[in-house]
């Protein structure tokens, strides 16, 4: 075993595949925030008067808050005052007109991370909006959305394009005021995806962004809103990757999405972010704030998420369901190795009648991880004939990683069935000798049984993302077995 | 084939096996009888390479190499194959898919080509065939929700698979029913060769009614006390192990 032992131990000391920087000039903003700052941000940006005040608003209220202590994680504290709040890559004027006018220093990035942007336009119907820092800075297959009425553009654009939408719906599903993070991104976001699905219209390509955070010392806070009009559909991919960084790097994004009568949003996200060295140095700080409402009656919201990166991952896409008949589900791999920590689960708060929910969840932990999963199932007095089912399940490896599950339960119905089921196991000695007696390595042995434990939530993943999340799988857990 | 000279097992600090000899030629079928806590478990999982075991002394020759320097995969790569007295569970991964990768990783091995889904699938009902299993355990997760006599027959179905040149079934045929042991007796007979060699590792001779082996060792307290042919199984079976490992006829001892 030794031989074997010596091999692994080279598995993990390989370097994160996806770390290194970019060199662009970046438009930063000094570190620090204050009102100054948030107007600056603004003005960059041209936007309308709403909203700076909305900013403005929101960092009033940011600053009566304090950080949330109740969560499973720990980490130094953080300066708020040592982060710039807004870096974009320069670019003309009027921006890039098409990719040739994208800077070829940034195309080349996203050829390492595997998202040639040339390419991925022909391949098999997947529009990217790259984020690339805090600006998107190309955006393909739009033309063809917006022969469908479709509105698929950065956040930035849809401010200036389409007011009237962000308006209405910007922090209706998570206002200002709605916790520490979001309360600051929403002073200081700089800019996201914005998606509008007219009424009766099935978006006939997966959408799909990939974030990346580069400047250094720059807080990334994206800001998505997904609209899905009245009977309408819409898939949407989130994936992201990040460059090796000494210091950490804070993360606080935002989702919205918004489901009108008998719409339904499928939100999928693989997750990749910088998890620090084998020693728990570096990482991102990943702190989300994601949440759907089932605003109208059938609607339904599906959130799949495949977490692997990060050094923290603070986590817990919800959904309202405040329709009659709505559904929202929740589909959780949450992976951490090394030294990471994730607190993640999801809400799923019931006020419509018969509304349903249903949540999978699959933790696992190798090295020094610490895995939460942390879930609230809420069923108002309004949710006649509620339903929810629960199911977490975390595995083990090796003896030093721990895994936690907390669940609360709020139920104000006595029509309400409500099941929770959790367990607990260790990949054990016995599978793998098991595995290896049949001639498989440790390795393949470990991706396997991995992969079978995670098999019901790779199964929401679109198929090419299915895929990319099992090698991601596979490569975070390299050398967990010694 | 095998050749295990003075074998020292510990467990933990603890001497399991304290000097067995054994010798098994290809062609041959040896039955390891012994009472519980004898060890028999032990020799099966140390030959297929399980962790955990340390081998204080002796040596294991297995087709002229050092089989105690390979590690498990290894050794199933070179044909040992280890039929699980207790098969473990791996939920969501489907039995075709576990038993196309233990078959392709060997042929890999072997530097032959490896198998397509559509070959693979035509051999594997064949092997399903001629063991009276239904496909739909092919579709199943490993041995999860499987009954205990299912979870063997699927180790016999795995055998039939890889057929291996050593053969090592541990306890093969216990908690099975009378049908289910004629299954696992007509697979393990069924890759009976002059090529291969196969260690049945068994509490009761019932086994033996079935799949007649060349020699019958009795193993007590660590070690071989007496080797003999059909007939010592049948005299176990009478007399219980107490009386037979002292018997007269005691052979194969330590020289």
């Amino acid at each position: 075993m030794l031989k074997e032992a010596a091999k692994l131990d080279e598995l993990v000391s390989q370097e994160y595949l996806h770390g290194f920087v970019t060199d662009v000039e970046s438009d930063s903003v000094p570190q620090g925030l204050n009102e100054e700052v948030i107007h600056l941000i603004s003005a960059k940006k041209e936007e309308p008067e709403f909203m700076l005040e909305w900013r403005l608003k929101a960092y009033r209220h940011w600053l009566t808050m304090s950080e949330p202590g109740w969560s499973t994680i720990h980490h130094p504290p953080i300066d708020y005052q040592a982060i710039s709040y807004y870096s974009a890559p320069r670019s003309r004027k009027d921006g890039p007109q098409s990719l040739a006018d994208v800077d070829p220093e940034l195309l080349r990035t996203y050829e390492k991370l595997g998202v040639p942007l040339e390419e991925r336009e022909l391949l098999a119907g997947v529009a990217v909006d790259a984020v690339f820092d805090s600006v998107s800075v190309a955006t393909t297959f739009k033309a063809k959305l917006a022969e469908m009425g479709i509105i698929f553009c950065s956040f930035s654009e849809a401010v200036l394009e389409h007011p009237e939408l962000v308006r209405q719906y910007l922090g209706s599903v998570v206002p200002f005021t709605d916790n520490y993070f979001a309360s600051l991104n929403s002073a200081v976001f700089s800019d996201g995806s914005f998606c509008y699905i007219p009424p009766g219209v099935h978006c006939p390509m997966e959408l799909s962004t990939y974030f990346r955070i580069n400047a250094l010392n720059t807080g990334q806070f994206e800001r998505t809103l997904i609209i899905a009009d009245r009977d309408s559909y819409v898939s949407y991919l989130e994936g992201c990757t990040a460059p090796m960084r000494d210091e950490n790097q804070l993360h606080a994004a935002v989702v919205e999405l918004v489901a009108l009568e008998n719409a339904r949003i499928r939100y999928a996200t693989v997750q990749n972010w910088y998890p620090g060295d084998k020693n728990g140095k570096g990482g991102i700080y990943n702190f989300v704030t994601k949440r759907g409402e089932c605003r109208g009656d059938n609607s339904r919201i599906s959130w799949t998420q495949v977490e692997t990166g990060s050094a923290i991952t603070w986590k817990y896409p919800s959904v309202i369901l405040k329709g009659d008949n709505s559904y929202g589900e929740f589909h959780s791999v949450a992976l951490t190795n090394n030294f990471q920590q994730a607190d993640t689960g999801t809400k799923m708060i019931h006020l419509g009648k018969h509304t349903r929910s249903h949540i999978v969840s699959k933790g696992i932990s190798a090295g020094h991880g610490r895995n939460a999963y942390r879930g609230l199932v809420k069923i108002a007095r309004t949710a006649v004939g509620a339903r929810n089912y629960s199911q977490c399940d975390s595995l083990l490896l090796g003896d030093r990683c721990a895994a936690h599950t907390f669940p609360y339960i709020e139920v104000k119905h006595s029509s309400a069935r409500v099941e929770h089921e959790a367990t607990t196991s260790r990949i054990g000695e016995d599978q793998l000798f098991y595995c290896q007696s049949r001639g498989l390595s440790a390795e393949d042995a470990v991706s396997m049984i991995v992969n079978g434990f995670c098999k019901e939530v790779f199964q929401e993943l679109p198929m090419e993302f299915a895929v990319e999340a099992q090698k991601l799988l596979g490569i975070s857990l390299e050398g967990s077995i010694g | 084939m095998l050749e295990i000279r003075n074998l020292h097992v510990s467990v933990d600090g603890q001497p399991i096996l304290k000097g067995l000899d054994l010798s098994v030629k290809a062609g041959e079928v040896h039955a390891i009888m012994g009472p519980n806590g004898s060890g028999k478990s032990t020799l099966a999982h140390v030959l297929a390479g399980r962790t955990g075991y340390l081998v204080t002394a002796g040596e294991v020759m297995y087709r002229s190499s050092n089989l105690l320097d390979l590690v498990a995969e290894d050794r199933a790569r070179l044909g040992i194959f280890l039929a699980f007295q207790y098969p473990v569970e791996i939920p969501g991964v489907t039995n075709v898919y576990f038993l196309k990768a233990a078959l392709n990783a060997q042929r890999r091995h072997n530097g032959q080509p490896e198998l397509d889904a559509i070959d693979f699938l035509a051999l594997i009902r064949s092997r399903l065939k001629q063991l009276d299993m239904d496909e739909s355990l092919l579709y199943r997760s490993v041995n999860q929700g499987f009954s205990g006599g299912e979870k063997k027959r699927n180790e016999i179905l795995q055998m039939a698979l890889l057929e291996p040149r050593l053969a090592l079934l541990d306890e093969s045929d216990s908690g099975l029913d009378i049908d289910a042991l004629k299954v696992v007796a007509g697979g393990i007979n069924g890759l009976r060769s002059p090529e291969r060699a196969i260690v049945l590792v068994t509490h009761y001779q019932r086994l033996l009614d079935y799949v007649v082996p060349d020699r019958v060792h009795i193993l007590a307290d660590g070690r071989i006390v007496r080797s003999g042919g059909r007939e010592l199984a049948i005299e176990l079976e009478r007399t219980g192990y107490g009386k037979a490992a002292d018997g007269p006829a005691m052979q194969a001892t330590m020289p």
